[in-house]
């Protein structure tokens, strides 16, 4: 039997080799249009605007659809879910980008929790970025105005949680990239319209908050941003669950509990 | 420089301890390449911590880089600078990519590897002498780590740019709980394939 205490590290790095070139691979290999083309988001259970500056505290169960639109493109939007069933388990933004190899979060990849589960999948996005190494803004950038971290804590706070549930979030419809001397750039706001579409893969709590990216030149919300829940079960083909073998092993730890 | 402690912290194993504002934490990596995972709580309110966002906010904001180095402010969640890095003979330390855990390690490099030590194991180790648990752990900094995030998006975890006896020197800059993790990790290239133990050195200058 294969002892993974005792192997050399010359086996150990030719498994990782292994493993980042089939990430590599994938990165690299353009989806169709065919396959990321939106579904439409049939008999909506609810939809509401979320003006600039407010946030919104949502429950969704599994298989609900949040779509998200940035109707105005307004600069940013702060994203939070946790574990509906166990807050304790919330999104990890470090698991996020390193179990996927990559910072750049679109459709096809998935949201990782901190227990090795999905709790959301992106199965559409007509965005030009979403960040979360940066993530939403603060006081620190946005003074008195509404800000993303405030935000995400009271909507947090309508669930009966704190600062201490807290963790590093999500910035929709932010474009941000490294350059080549290491610095990150806040390349533009999505456009007018943009379209990031969410499936909850646990019973979920969101926090979503319509204010700017840290980096954001405009450090406020510039018009409403919208959302409409459907229930959606994915396909048997579906893509997110099948995009990555990482994402296949992610599956399989989050339908554990649910069997 | 009188150090109030000075210790080898084995290959694997856990470490905490307060520092008192003003207090120098050195870190040395004795043999090279080795990952020291740390986590930092403000000692009189625990739930003020760390931020890895709102440290690189601050950073990248004033023309810094995605990673840490000489001077970098490591700031809490409330936007206060908790520690400063002082010296640093490696010139980069990743606060992307978080810490690794036994459920992580199922998808990132599969089931086979469910029971093998993990850095937020030995976090939760520590934190449960102080009352606290998986709600307080939130992005770590992995220093000596390296963990390079290409234009075009790509974060990996390459093999380590630290020479054996390099060495880091925190400034804290309010009470802090310290809690640190000689990482275990043997699946990617962080520790050379191979853990090895640190040498952590606290003093008041």
């Amino acid at each position: 039997m294969l002892d993974l205490n005792t192997l050399t590290p010359a086996q150990y790095r030719a498994r990782y080799l292994a493993l980042q070139e089939a990430a590599r691979r994938r990165a690299a290999t353009a989806l169709p249009p065919s396959v990321t083309a939106p579904q439409p988001l049939e008999k909506p259970l609810k939809t509401e605007t979320v003006p600039p500056g407010a946030y919104v505290a949502l429950r969704l169960k599994r298989f609900d659809v949040l779509r998200i639109t940035n109707d105005s493109g307004t600069p940013g939007a702060a994203l939070f879910l946790w574990n509906a069933d166990d807050v304790s388990e919330r999104y990890n933004a470090g698991d996020t980008v390193k179990l996927q190899w990559t910072t750049t979060l679109t459709t096809g990849r998935v949201l990782f929790s901190d227990m090795g589960r999905v709790l959301a999948s992106i199965t559409a996005d007509t965005s030009a970025g979403h960040d979360s190494i940066i993530g939403p803004n603060g006081p620190a950038q946005a003074g008195t105005g509404a800000n993303g971290r405030d935000n995400l804590r009271l909507a947090g706070a309508k669930f009966g949680l704190t600062r201490r549930d807290l963790a590093p979030a999500v910035s929709l419809f932010s474009h941000i990239a490294t350059d080549e001397t290491g610095r990150f750039q806040y390349h533009a706001a999505a456009a007018s319209g943009a379209m990031v579409e969410l499936r909850a893969e646990q019973n979920v709590l969101v926090a979503l908050s319509n204010t700017p990216h840290a980096l954001s030149p405009v450090t406020a919300a510039t018009g409403p941003i919208s959302i409409a829940i459907a229930h959606r079960p994915p396909a048997e083909d579906d893509l997110c669950r099948h995009f990555t073998e990482e994402a296949v092993r992610g599956f399989i730890n989050t339908d554990e509990a649910f069997s | 420089m009188t150090a109030i402690l000075d210790i080898t912290l084995p290959a694997r194993a856990p470490f905490s301890a307060t520092l008192k504002a003003g207090q120098i934490m050195r870190i040395i990596d004795l043999e090279g390449q080795q990952a020291v995972d740390a986590l930092f709580y403000n000692a009189q309110d625990r739930s003020e911590r760390y931020s890895a966002q709102d440290t690189l906010a601050a950073q990248a904001s004033s023309g810094g880089p995605y990673y840490l180095q000489t001077g970098s402010v490591l700031r809490s969640n409330e936007g206060r600078a908790m520690l400063t890095l002082v010296a640093d003979s490696c010139g980069f330390h990743d606060t992307s990519a978080g810490a690794c855990s036994c459920e992580a390690n199922t998808v990132r490099f599969g089931h086979e590897t469910r029971f093998m030590h993990a850095c937020r194991e030995n976090f939760l180790t520590e934190l449960a002498k102080y009352g606290m648990g998986k709600r307080d752990l939130v992005s770590n900094v992995n220093f000596f780590m390296n963990v390079p995030i290409r234009p075009n998006g790509e974060l990996t975890v390459d093999d380590g740019v630290s020479e054996p006896g390099g060495e880091i020197a925190l400034r804290a800059e309010m009470d802090v709980l310290v809690l640190i993790s000689n990482c275990p990790q043997v699946n990617n290239p962080c520790n050379g394939f191979r853990p090895t133990p640190i040498r952590i050195i606290i003093s008041d200058t």
